[in-house]
């Protein structure tokens, strides 16, 4: 009588298996539930305790967890789309008419894969605004910062090598366009383009490149950048939230300092 | 062996430790590691073949191009112009950032859809972000009778070629 009041849940953790997989145990003690999040290999990278206010929504307006978000969607669509596009120049902008025409489901895919992108970008730029408008930037989250920045531009260039990918008209203009501006950097420009490029015009050998950078690298240098950024928020004692924040003296504004001291 | 020991003063042989000397033997070795690499990733991806273009293009006989005509040859990126003075060619693709120029009858001017670049017809800019005028390229006559241009090969401009 006394299993019927256990849910199917409680009975599933006493499980053997379930015990070997989670080893932290169950229960609803304080050092249970830190356990659970500091014991998982994925949950480890976040605080096992989090201030309730810093979970609602006023806090982040949760514009790096939707960004997080827009880039899963991405992974899962660009996967899908790689398995009907081919990028060689004779096919790619076959397949890309294949996906929009003929695939079932590939429009929906393919328009998915477009706006997650342009709100991706979106999302990023709003959480850089959000985070240095609040100041959040400031010791000693500064290096979360430089991780932030750098996942931004890895953001910009997952669209620029995408961009070229439909090859269009629209994308070997704009790409030409684009390259041709790396190629004015002093020195080391014109080096830069023909290696980015594999030649010196958009050609198949650009087409391949832009597609592994697309579709491999930069892809995962985000999520490496990713892990890097979530850990260093608890590392850097978790969501920034202004009054929670301890008193540093040598953070303190020089003037009004000044102006109180006799 | 004996001499060797000799000759070197023993205060110069104490100033370098076995544990510093691994190191920089250590340090040094991943040094040149790590510039073997980045110079076999250069070599890497640049390419030696490239399956571009070849730079000279037949663009056929002078019959095919009337007097005071500006033609596009949309492939090759080059125009051909033909004037009372005689032939020339000229880069069509914009000085700015590699556009494909177009030639604009009604106007009798050369534009850019990119960013505005305006070209007369001898490839004189007269507005827009480009930097310099459109280049004139070489051009001659090929055994044949055809006209042959090198888009590799820029001349001053007005050297007509003359048919």
């Amino acid at each position: 009588m006394a299993d019927r009041d256990e849910s199917y849940l409680e009975r599933l953790q006493r499980t053997r298996v379930w015990r070997t997989i989670f080893r932290s145990g169950t229960g609803s003690s304080t050092l249970h539930r830190a356990l659970a999040i500091q014991q998982n290999v994925f949950l480890h990278l976040f605080p096992t305790k989090v201030r309730r206010r810093m979970l609602g929504f006023r806090a982040t307006w949760y514009l790096g967890t939707m960004t997080l978000g827009t880039f899963a969607l991405l992974v899962i669509t660009g996967i899908l789309l790689m398995l009907y596009y081919h990028p060689s120049a004779p096919q790619a902008y076959a397949d890309v008419k294949d996906l929009k025409f003929v695939v079932s489901s590939g429009l929906f895919l393919r328009n998915l894969h477009r706006w997650s992108a342009h709100t991706m970008v979106f999302l990023a730029l709003a959480h850089l605004f959000r985070v240095f408008y609040r100041g959040a930037y400031r010791p000693p989250r500064e290096f979360n910062w430089v991780v932030g920045v750098i996942l931004l531009l890895i953001t910009l260039l997952l669209s620029y090598t995408g961009y070229l990918l439909p090859w269009d008209q629209l994308a070997f203009w704009a790409i030409t366009v684009g390259s041709n501006i790396s190629a004015t950097v002093p020195v080391l420009g014109s080096k830069f383009h023909f290696l980015m490029l594999g030649g010196n015009q958009v050609n198949a050998n650009a087409l391949l490149r832009f597609y592994v950078l697309h579709c491999v690298i930069l892809p995962l240098a985000a999520a490496l950048f990713v892990m890097v950024h979530f850990w260093r928020i608890r590392k850097d004692g978790g969501l920034y939230v202004r009054q929670s924040e301890p008193v540093r003296e040598d953070l303190q504004p020089a003037a009004p300092a000044a102006m109180e001291r006799p | 062996m004996a001499d060797e020991s000799k000759s070197i003063p023993p205060e110069n042989a104490q100033e370098i430790s076995r544990r510093k000397f691994f190191t920089r033997m250590g340090v040094g070795s991943l040094g040149i590691a790590a510039a073997g690499t980045l110079s076999f990733a250069y070599q890497f991806l640049s390419p030696n073949v490239l399956y571009e273009a070849s730079p000279i293009i037949n663009v056929g006989k002078a019959e095919s191009y009337p007097l005071d005509s500006v033609t596009l040859d949309a492939n090759s990126g080059i125009y051909l112009v033909h004037l009372q003075q005689g032939f020339f060619s000229l880069n069509a693709i914009c000085t700015h950032l590699g556009c494909l120029t177009a030639w604009k009858p009604d106007l009798g001017i050369i534009a850019c859809p990119c960013h505005g670049s305006r070209f007369s017809r001898e490839g004189q800019k007269l507005a827009g972000p480009a930097p310099k005028p459109l280049p004139w390229l070489r051009t001659w006559l090929s055994d044949d009778g055809d006209i042959m241009v090198d888009r590799s090969t820029t001349i001053p401009p007005f050297q007509f070629l003359r048919v």
